[in-house]
């Protein structure tokens, strides 16, 4: 059991055969426990900043002059450290295809249009409470390879690095009521369902702009020690004075 | 302590590469302190066919062993063209490349350092959470007594040392990342 909580009833186990890809990529050794040390405690998050506001509206970010096609949505939350503090000013990182099902990628070949105004990456920061904001499209659904007629439920992806190297955090998005979601094995491989329900963002009234975009809510909680176990490195800084 | 309702993590996908554009795995500029390193090699899955869809980022101290970042207090300079931070994805071959400099000792309690290091982090399709890892290097005196290092079993150790290409001009390290199976990279739980 890891000692910094990536519990194996939260997190997917890297071999899930249902998930074909993972039967050849998942380690067969299992992961190796080290004490977190100050390599792990560090973490490049408080020095990534490099956003613009643009870039956190990707119904316009193409920088094409024009807007995406689709179902236009505020996607919003906070971003806390485990034990539930607010991470300030850290980087959310979100791509997502099309309100069509298809992402500006080579390696897409789904017969579904190619929007010009969307590129369907974003980014911004976290304000002083934790909060992220996106204005973008709600994605759509797109088949894949993995099995006989399998469709990824509409989902967003995002990237975040929170305070320490231990928080990186890759995960996806999930929209309400999407009967998709019962029948991807990526999402469904989070073992808990209570987890895996914190997948799914909420549908948030108070989010939704009238007569302009509805509105979802959904928090990110990220790894990390939950007690403050720099008192070495702090007592080896006095050391050297 | 109220109980910790973790984020699950999901798989990066395919997809990803727009999020990494421009020099991401340039780490250095010309006023970059420190030797400068280039470390280099091919992701694999358990077919040891290569992962042409692997992200490999790094996040490393700078050449006098001190991270930019809040948690770091220690009385040593940080160097103000060197952040530490880089991401590759790999190419058709599976090949991922760094330009770095190599980094300082850093501490591993106040009595006790760990040999050079860069942190390592593996996201791929196929992978439903990145893998965590340590690139060390070649004949450094200090890896005898990484106390990281001593963790693993020894016959393990090697996939966690990039090898020192024979006969290039600088410095050029090769350290390929094996998923699963023989030869497979020590992964860490952390
Ligand atoms: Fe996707």
């Amino acid at each position: 059991m890891s000692p910094v909580g990536r519990d194996p009833e939260v997190f997917p186990p890297y071999l899930y055969d249902a998930y074909r890809a993972t039967i050849r990529r998942s380690p067969a050794q299992p992961p190796l426990e080290i004490t977190p040390t100050l390599s792990e405690l560090t973490g490049p998050g408080p020095a990534l900043s490099a956003v613009i506001p643009e870039d956190a509206d990707l119904t316009r970010n193409a920088g094409t002059g024009g807007e995406a096609i689709g179902e236009r949505i505020i996607v919003t939350g906070r971003v806390l450290a485990a034990g539930g503090v607010p991470v300030p000013r850290t980087l959310v990182e979100i791509w997502q295809c099309n309100a069509a099902g298809r992402y500006r990628h080579r390696v897409d070949q789904h017969h579904a249009p190619l929007d010009p105004n969307f590129i369907g990456i974003g980014r911004c920061l976290t304000d002083a409470d934790g909060v992220y904001r996106f204005t973008t499209i709600k994605p759509g659904a797109y088949p894949w390879q993995n099995h006989e007629n399998a469709w990824r439920p509409a989902h967003i992806h995002f990237s975040l690095f929170g305070p320490s190297w231990i928080a990186r955090l890759i995960t996806q998005m999930y929209f309400p009521g999407d009967p998709l979601q019962a029948l991807d094995p990526i999402f469904n491989s989070v073992p808990n369902p209570n987890a895996r329900a914190r997948l799914v963002a909420a549908y948030a009234h108070d989010v939704t702009q009238a007569g302009w975009a509805l509105g979802y809510r959904f928090d990110i909680v990220l790894r990390g020690p939950a007690a403050t176990p720099f008192e070495p490195f702090e007592r080896a800084a006095r050391a050297g004075r | 302590m109220t109980p910790r309702r973790l984020t699950p993590s999901q798989t990066i996908g395919p997809f990803f590469h727009g999020m990494i554009a421009g020099a991401a795995n340039v780490l250095v500029a010309e006023a970059t302190e420190g030797e400068r390193i280039r470390i280099e090699g091919r992701v694999y899955d358990g077919d040891h066919a290569p992962v042409p869809d692997a992200l490999v980022e790094i996040w490393q101290a700078n050449a006098r062993g001190r991270y930019r970042h809040p948690v770091d207090r220690r009385p040593i300079p940080l160097d103000p063209a060197f952040v530490g931070f880089g991401r590759a994805a790999t190419d058709e071959t599976g090949l991922y490349w760094f330009e770095t400099i190599k980094p300082g000792p850093v501490p591993f309690t106040a009595e006790r350092r760990q040999a050079p290091h860069l942190n390592v982090a593996v996201s791929a399709r196929g992978l439903l959470d990145h893998l965590f890892t340590r690139i060390y290097l070649e004949s450094e005196p200090a890896n005898a007594e990484d106390p990281v290092l001593q963790r693993v079993p020894a016959p393990r150790r090697d996939t966690l040392i990039a090898r020192r290409a024979a006969g290039a001009g600088r410095a050029v390290y090769r350290f390929d990342i094996v998923l699963q199976g023989e030869q497979e990279t020590v992964f860490f739980d952390l």
